[in-house]
């Protein structure tokens, strides 16, 4: 229950923080950290314009979308306290009502009939597709670690202690923020203020949502944002009491949303075509966590 | 015993009326006897599905011998689903086939073999004479070949049929090695024989033995590379026949497979990785070739070998249980695999129903062609919406149930092991993720270009949504795709004798949390509730505020362009282009084209027709080096009438002279025997 709501304040900030970083590295001032609150309140205010070649699929799309990240922030945990639901395996149910969304998400894209939508569904399919393996290769190795499979069990038992459970930690934060970025379209998977359609992948299968809609998906992405930097935090932060895991729980979510920003700066979105390698790229790092892990029991004699 | 006459008798009183029906009474006349044979047979399984087996001994003749049959829960649970899609089936079936109802013929020919196969396939899951389990195996092959060539005058349809039919065959003669080996040995048809039999083999015998009952098995299932069959009868057969030869047909091959592993007496953990290295390959290369297809039923014949896959993942993982005394994984193994049965002969058998919704609007299943189907056949649209979410394995629908409990297996796999079971985990669980990622890729390009989007090309009638009644089957796979989404535990207490039988425990079932493997069920069931809720809440809202505001409707947005035609959509192709760049090595598709040349330039055309790479290797290469080989002996082949009477009498005086000269021959047998 208490990640749920460190997570929407969290989200709360999130976004604002990345933007304002991004800001002030190109020298500007920038909008202020609640902006993009601002902007969703806006939008729930606003009409809708619908496509006349839409069919409900579009109307009900981003509905499914919020809902399933919703249900994906519910099995997160924070430290001690487990999400509102927690159970053997609750990771491969986040995973796949994560999948849910996406599902909804493309189908809405490809239901405008538009020549460019099309085109980021197709990307998101693809990419979320490679992206997906990683993740499973890398709870399981974690699950393998501390013997336990749902999300707040493994956390809890990690024990970072040895050389080697270091750079697993490293090699798994990466991993992570790098699922992150992919599952949020960000850079450098995808340039999310590009002005050019044939370059976006989330923006341009959202190009037809309008008012509430869209307002729900970009309240989705937000928590999306939140959701991950949750998972990251779960990893440093153990059983510690909660007058120091709450602090670290902000401190860390700050240094991603920071640390985004900087790479949104400093670094040009891949070509298209090089982005699938990438993708396939955190599998082999999510493996080599795995044979990490093997090290660690010592299993290869 | 009363029963088992009336069940066999059944299909046979459809032969002796159905002839003299009028048309519109065939298909009343085969659901009502249809409903018979299912009660009855559904009876059975009910009994050995509460843990009261059902055992018969029939007298049989001289030649058969006593014919054992018995009902275990294993047995059960397979009629039960073969029941439910059969049932369905034929309520489709009777809609679809309105549309001929001018060829009484072939209607009365294909009400004939639709009873039959019924009474066939239940009658595999139950015989245990091997003798008689040959003579079902060979009636249930012959009428699923009379059923897939309804439309005998095309002659793609018949094309498809008799390459069902050469391989339905090769899966026959392995069986029969399989069983005539046993026979010879021990002079018994039970399959009581062949567990005493195979528990005195070696190792290394039981293993081929095995290996012999897998392979016939596993081409009937759609394993790869025995799947080459697969995707040319589904697509040729009417619609309800796809849906029953995907939804159950195919799953004869896999109770095939199950019975064997609790028949025969061999290395369990060696046939366990076997079958799981064949399974992450068959759904891997099944679903990676879906996604190119552009024939719809064609797609979703590609995705049958997918799930045989995932099937056959949590078979190998249960075999494997057993083999290593893990209780654990055997259950999770076995009881995915399962429950993953019913899964997909529920959400295979409606996608196939509402392709043949979509066939019967459009005279159309080239995805390219066809768009926008949502608006002219909402319902046939969400119910292939349900179909495709449930297939992918996404919840609140059943395949997630049973896809979680085979990654739940996975896992559970970790924890105990060396380090190649560790390796053998960890990379079926990346085949496993992958499947479902190719899979999303593959239904979010059939659903969005099918129903979405506006249509491609003009068709030729007026597209509508069908009557109710053709509905009706597909509204109750879709109910019972729900029910298992959102009430798992029920199905998985069914489940408990079936897995039973695999892993000796039963207590591993049971509803106490400390032993149940199972808890975790229980708050995905809640979290489906959840789900549902908050997208029915949030819609509710947004329904309630967009009351409030202004809501338009415009043309998409197009940069500003707004002279947008249905041809600058995405097609198919286009949504998968990146991912058939990436995945060329595996795939094969052919392209034809004329490309525009000169000052007036001519018509221009594009035309690619994906093939099957193991197809090109396994089957064309091997026809045509038999072919060349054969064509050596075209010299034989001389048209003259005499010659060919002469090459018969040859023929009987060659089999009448082999007992002859036996003794000569002796020496040579003995060494088969050795073999």
């Amino acid at each position: 229950m208490l990640s749920i709501f460190l997570n929407l304040i969290a989200a709360l900030f999130f976004t604002g923080i990345v933007i304002r970083t991004k800001s002030l590295a190109s020298g500007r001032k920038g909008p202020g950290i609640l902006q993009p609150v601002r902007d969703v309140v806006r939008l729930f205010r606003k009409g809708a314009v619908y496509s006349e070649t839409t069919s409900f699929i579009f109307q009900l799309a981003p509905t499914v979308y919020f809902a399933s990240v919703v249900m994906a922030l519910m099995v997160v945990p924070f430290g001690k306290s487990p999400g509102v639901l927690s159970f053997n395996g609750d990771f491969i149910f986040f995973a796949y009502v994560l999948a849910l969304g996406k599902f909804f998400s493309i189908i809405s894209a490809l239901d405008t009939g538009s020549s460019f939508e099309g085109m980021g569904a197709s990307r998101e399919a693809l990419y979320s597709m490679f992206a997906e393996p990683a993740f499973f290769i890398l709870m399981g190795s974690l699950a393998l670690l501390s013997g336990h499979t749902s999300f707040q069990e493994i956390f809890a038992s990690l024990h970072i202690g040895s050389q080697i459970s270091y750079a697993l930690a490293a090699l798994a934060t990466f991993v992570l923020l790098m699922i992150a970025m992919i599952e949020n379209s960000r850079m450098p998977i995808d340039d999310p203020k590009t002005h050019l359609e044939l370059t976006m992948v989330h923006e341009v299968m959202i190009l037809d949502n309008s008012g509430f809609d869209l307002g729900l998906i970009l309240t989705a992405g937000y928590l999306k944002f939140a959701l991950y930097g949750a998972l990251i935090v779960n990893l440093f932060i153990g059983v510690i009491p909660y007058q120091y895991a709450i602090p670290a729980f902000f401190a860390i979510q700050f240094l991603m949303a920071v640390a985004i920003g900087l790479i949104e700066s400093f670094m040009a979105r891949f070509r298209m075509s090089h982005n699938p390698q990438f993708i396939v790229v955190l599998t082999s790092v999510s493996l080599l966590i795995f044979f990490g892990v093997l090290l660690i029991l010592q299993k290869f004699v | 015993m009363n029963l088992i006459t009336t069940f066999v008798l059944i299909p046979f009183v459809g032969l002796l009326l159905l002839p003299f029906l009028k048309v519109r009474l065939k298909g009343v006349l085969t659901l009502v006897l249809l409903t018979i044979n299912v009660m009855i047979s559904g009876y059975m399984a009910v009994q050995s599905l509460t843990g009261n087996p059902v055992s018969i001994s029939l007298p049989g003749s001289y030649v058969t011998g006593i014919i054992p049959i018995r009902i275990d829960a294993l047995s059960g649970w397979f009629i039960l689903i073969i029941n439910l899609v059969f049932l369905t089936g034929a309520l489709y079936g009777y809609s679809y086939m309105k549309s001929y109802r001018k060829r009484t013929n072939s209607l009365t020919l294909h009400s004939f073999a639709f009873l039959l196969q019924h009474a066939s396939i239940i009658s595999v899951c139950g015989i245990q004479n091997s003798f008689v389990f040959l003579i079902a195996w060979e009636i249930l092959a012959l009428t699923s070949f009379v059923l897939i060539i309804f439309e005998h005058e095309n002659p793609v349809t018949i094309k498809a049929g008799i390459n069902y039919l050469i391989q339905a065959h090769f899966s026959i003669v392995f069986l029969i090695v399989g069983f005539l080996w046993v026979i010879n040995k021990t002079n018994s048809y039970d399959f009581q024989a062949i567990t005493t039999y195979s528990s005195s083999l070696p190792g290394m015998a039981s293993l081929i033995l095995f290996l012999c009952f897998f392979i016939a098995f596993a081409i009937k299932a759609g394993f790869v590379p025995f799947h080459t069959w697969l995707p040319y009868a589904h697509p040729a057969a009417p619609a309800h026949v796809s849906g029953m030869m995907s939804g159950v047909i195919i799953k004869a091959g896999i109770f095939g497979i199950l019975r064997m592993l609790l028949i025969i007496k061999t290395d369990y953990v060696a046939v366990g990785f076997l079958i799981l290295i064949v399974s992450v390959l068959s759904g891997l290369y099944g679903v990676m070739l879906a996604i190119i297809q552009h024939n719809l039923k064609k797609l979703l014949a590609y995705h049958s070998i997918e799930n045989i896959g995932i099937i056959g993942i949590g078979i190998g993982l249960g075999a494997i249980g057993t083999g290593m005394g893990n209780p654990t994984l055997a259950t999770l193994g076995y009881a995915g695999a399962l429950l993953h049965t019913l899964n997909h002969a529920l959400f295979k058998s409606l996608l196939f129903y509402t392709a043949g919704n979509v066939y019967q609007a459009t005279h159309t299943m080239e995805i390219e062609k066809l768009g926008g189907v949502i608006k002219k056949m909402p319902q046939t649209a969400m119910l292939f919406l349900i179909a495709a979410i449930a297939i992918c394995g996404i919840p609140p629908f059943n395949g997630f149930i049973s896809e979680f409990i085979i990654y739940t297996g996975l896992y559970s796999w970790l924890s105990d092991g060396t380090l190649f079971s560790l390796l053998a985990a960890i990379f079926s669980t990346i085949g496993l993720v992958a499947i479902g990622g190719l899979a999303m890729i593959c239904f979010t390009k059939a659903f969005g270009t099918v129903f979405l989007g506006t249509a491609r090309h003009t068709l030729h009638a007026e597209c509508q949504e069908v009557k109710f009644i053709q509905l009706l089957p597909s509204y109750i796979l879709a109910l019972v795709i729900i029910l298992v989404g959102i009430f798992p535990m029920l199905f998985i207490h069914l489940l408990a004798e079936p897995v039973s039988l695999f892993t000796g425990t039963v207590q591993i079932l049971t509803n106490t949390p400390q032993n149940s493997v199972f808890t975790a069920l229980q708050p995905i069931s809640w979290a489906s509730w959840i789900l549902v809720a908050l997208v029915i809440g949030l819609y509710f809202i947004r329904q309630n505020l967009l009351k409030k505001r202004r809501v338009e409707v415009g043309p998409t947005w197009g940069c500003g362009y707004v002279a947008s035609t249905s041809k600058h959509q995405y097609t198919a192709s286009s949504f998968v282009r990146t991912y058939s760049k990436l995945f060329a090595p595996v795939l094969i598709v052919n392209k034809e084209e004329a490309i525009v040349h000169g000052v007036f330039p001519s018509e221009a055309r594009y035309h690619t027709q994906p093939y099957d790479k193991l197809e090109k290797g396994l089957i064309d290469r091997v026809l045509k080096l038999n072919k060349r080989f054969m064509g050596r002996f075209v010299f034989l082949n001389n048209g003259k009438l005499q010659f060919y009477i002469l090459y018969g009498i040859i023929f009987i005086l060659t089999v009448l002279g082999i007992p002859l000269l036996y003794r000569n021959l002796e020496s040579f047998i003995d060494i088969f025997k050795l073999l």
